[in-house]
């Protein structure tokens, strides 16, 4: 499964670490609280909520240099939007694996 | 350009935050998580430039900008690509970029932004003659309104710096232009420009004394090189 990694932040930061360090702290602190939101709504059958939360997520997601992985939030989002929680499995692999990326840094 | 930032994402403030600050000509005044509290802050600021999310809970970001009357230059700023058709419905809307921006092309959203506003201070002055109901009226624009002013009225233009002030007969009103463009728009056969600082309307002239002029209570100094022009225009006995 790909990895997240720094190369989006890194070609943000130009080298200014204060910022790279800033935004990990935003990212370290806004993703759990989106992650929960998401399975508040995904856990009640709410789909359309669940899908906003996808939207969100999924920013996240591109932040870290997962581009296989917002393919298959893009997709998920589409689904719960339509009703369906078709790769839910795929997508809550994700977050698990940016979560312990999270831990690490 | 003064410019804020809408987004309910902290993390997307902070990385358009970033990409504003490597660029000279950008100046971001503030920051908000939601739609209401910008405009609740346009109430009372005005800006050049708005970076806007579109999908944030409750009031999106194309709600937000139809709540404006007279919305600045926008930057739509977002994850989903699908709205882009959408987007170029709104006139105020310059560019659309799809999250996650790169500084490239934010570059690119910036200088289309620049030439939107070189454009529109081209616009400015006619736009101003041609919205008068049978030229007997001049529109100008006070914190984002265009307020009519009825010509005849105009007494006395004055040039303050960046600003020139109209005093009418029942008001005074100041505006962003300069007394070259309002002096284009005035009918000359009413108004003269007695000094570099001054346009007056010949018809309210009081008094003439040596190198000044007297209307209503203002003293006005007509400049050496203006005077046989304005002598000219005299009802002389």
């Amino acid at each position: 499964m790909e990895q997240p990694n720094m190369s989006y932040i890194k070609s943000m930061s130009g080298g200014d670490e204060a910022f790279e360090a800033k935004l990990i702290s935003i990212i370290k602190k806004e993703f759990p609280e989106e992650k929960t939101v998401y399975y508040n709504n995904i856990n009640v059958d709410n789909f359309k909520q669940a899908a906003d939360n996808v939207h969100k997520l999924k920013h996240k997601i591109s932040i870290l240099g997962l581009e296989k992985s917002y393919e298959t939030a893009v997709v998920f989002e589409n689904n719960l939007i339509e009703g369906s929680t078709e790769l839910q499995d795929e997508f809550e692999m994700i977050l698990t694996t940016i979560t312990h990326y999270l831990k690490q840094l | 350009m003064d410019c804020i930032i809408i987004d309910d994402e902290a993390t997307a403030r902070a990385i358009i935050g970033q990409l504003c600050s490597k660029i000279d000509s950008l100046n971001v005044l503030a920051e908000f998580p939601n739609a209401m509290q910008a405009i609740k802050y346009l109430n009372q600021n005005e800006i050049d430039l708005i970076f806007l999310d579109i999908h944030m809970p409750d009031f999106t970001g194309f709600d937000f900008i139809e709540t404006l009357k007279n919305p600045p230059k926008t930057i739509l700023t977002t994850s989903d690509p699908n709205f882009a058709i959408q987007a170029f419905e709104y006139d105020c809307i310059v560019d659309y970029l799809v999250k996650p921006i790169t500084p490239e092309r934010f570059q690119k959203a910036i200088q289309k932004a620049e030439a939107a506003s070189q454009s529109l201070e081209t616009v400015e002055p006619s736009q101003e003659k041609v919205e008068g109901s049978s030229g007997n009226d001049l529109y100008v624009n006070i914190d984002r309104r265009l307020i009519k002013i009825d010509i005849a009225s105009i007494y006395l233009v004055e040039a303050k710096g960046d600003y020139i002030l109209v005093k009418t007969e029942d008001k005074n009103y100041t505006v962003h232009s300069t007394l070259k463009k309002i002096e284009e728009k005035l009918p000359n056969d009413l108004f003269l420009k007695v000094h570099r600082s001054y346009i007056i309307n010949v018809d309210k002239i009081i008094d003439i004394e040596d190198n000044s002029v007297l209307i209503k209570k203002d003293v006005i100094p007509v400049s050496r090189s203006n005077r046989p022009e304005l002598m000219k225009r005299l009802n002389l006995l």
